[in-house]
């Protein structure tokens, strides 16, 4: 891509991540929640691997990464889910108690359960298009 | 409620343009309409959290499918005419339109106007029973669960899909030449 391009993204994509973050993170506060802001990380990746090339993305976040980070999410989120059994049942909320509604740090395990899902669909969604670019690149070197 | 009449106007011309135009950046585009004038449905209808997922999530098929389709050669041969599908096709939707007339006879309830016993629950016990200020998140992370963990089954099984049918098709390829030069 043009140097344009390039400036743009570097100076935005940090903050484009830091919002997915945001978007996670205050997810049982605000609009928001764990799908949308892992949607919002994998795009920032989307626009590094556009505008830099996929030798610099896979640099961060390679493709064997994104089956290793979205395992571990769906495994958190199952976990967490499994830890409930403990308390009362499947998905019961066992950290209810702390905080008061409208802080950072309340309503238990929704924030946790939140970021495992924000895990599991940032690196799926990132392998999706990851394996497309692959494909679309063998089908050039064919032709 | 007329802007929500003439987004939806919107949205039925650009599904019509990307199905009737010959150029693919250009159909995707306008699927790209649709999926911005859903978005903007949302927010009018008060609901921030389907109208932040719905347009981010546009974003990421829009930028998917121009990368996926752009520099392929994929044939856009137009479909002959199919009289039986056609027939089928009349058949049905007049089906449908006369099921609607009898079914709604006296009139449809106005808009979002019975509250149910359970959608009423959730408003005036959520903050309280989950201290999560948002009640969609505690709904969907908490009451509902069960529905979140099978929309996470099925993105991992989406995910698992794709790898699978389109990982890398070399190293097959080359252990076959090297088995063929053997």
């Amino acid at each position: 891509m043009s140097v344009i391009v390039k400036t743009v993204t570097r100076l935005t994509v940090g903050l484009i991540f830091l919002y997915g973050i945001y978007i996670i993170l205050h997810g049982h506060i605000t609009p928001g929640g764990g799908f949308a802001g892992g949607v919002i990380i994998a795009l920032s990746f989307i626009n590094l691997d556009l505008a830099f090339g996929g030798k610099v993305s896979s640099k961060i976040f390679s493709k064997k990464g994104t089956g290793v980070v979205e395992a571990l999410g769906a495994i958190m989120f199952i976990a967490l889910a499994l830890f409930g059994m403990r308390y009362g049942g499947f998905f019961d909320n066992f950290l209810h108690p702390d905080g008061e509604p409208g802080q950072l740090v309340s309503a238990g395990i929704i924030p946790l359960e939140n970021i495992a899902i924000s895990l599991k669909v940032a690196a799926g969604l990132f392998g999706i298009f990851l394996a497309l670019i692959v494909l679309q690149k063998f089908e050039s070197e064919k032709k | 409620m007329i802007e929500l009449y003439v987004l939806l106007g919107l949205m039925i011309a650009g599904a019509i343009i990307a199905i009737e135009v010959k150029n693919l950046l250009s159909a995707v585009i306008a699927v790209g309409i649709v999926g911005l004038g859903l978005s903007i449905i949302f927010i009018l209808l008060k609901a921030p959290d389907v109208a932040l997922t719905q347009i981010v999530v546009e974003i990421a098929a829009v930028i998917l499918l121009i990368r996926a389709t752009l520099h392929r050669e994929i044939a856009l041969k137009p479909c002959g005419s199919r009289p039986f599908g056609a027939l089928m096709g009349i058949l049905f939707l007049g089906l449908a339109v006369v099921g609607a007339l009898v079914t709604f006879s006296d009139g449809l309830n106005s808009f979002g106007a019975p509250l149910m016993t359970v959608s009423s629950f959730y408003p005036l016990n959520a903050v309280s029973g989950t201290g999560a200020s948002n009640v969609v998140a505690s709904v969907i992370l908490d009451y509902r669960a069960y529905d979140t963990l099978g929309e996470a089954t099925v993105l991992f099984t989406a995910v698992i899909g794709v790898l699978t049918v389109m990982r890398s098709p070399g190293k097959k390829k080359e252990e076959d030449l090297q088995d063929n030069n053997e």
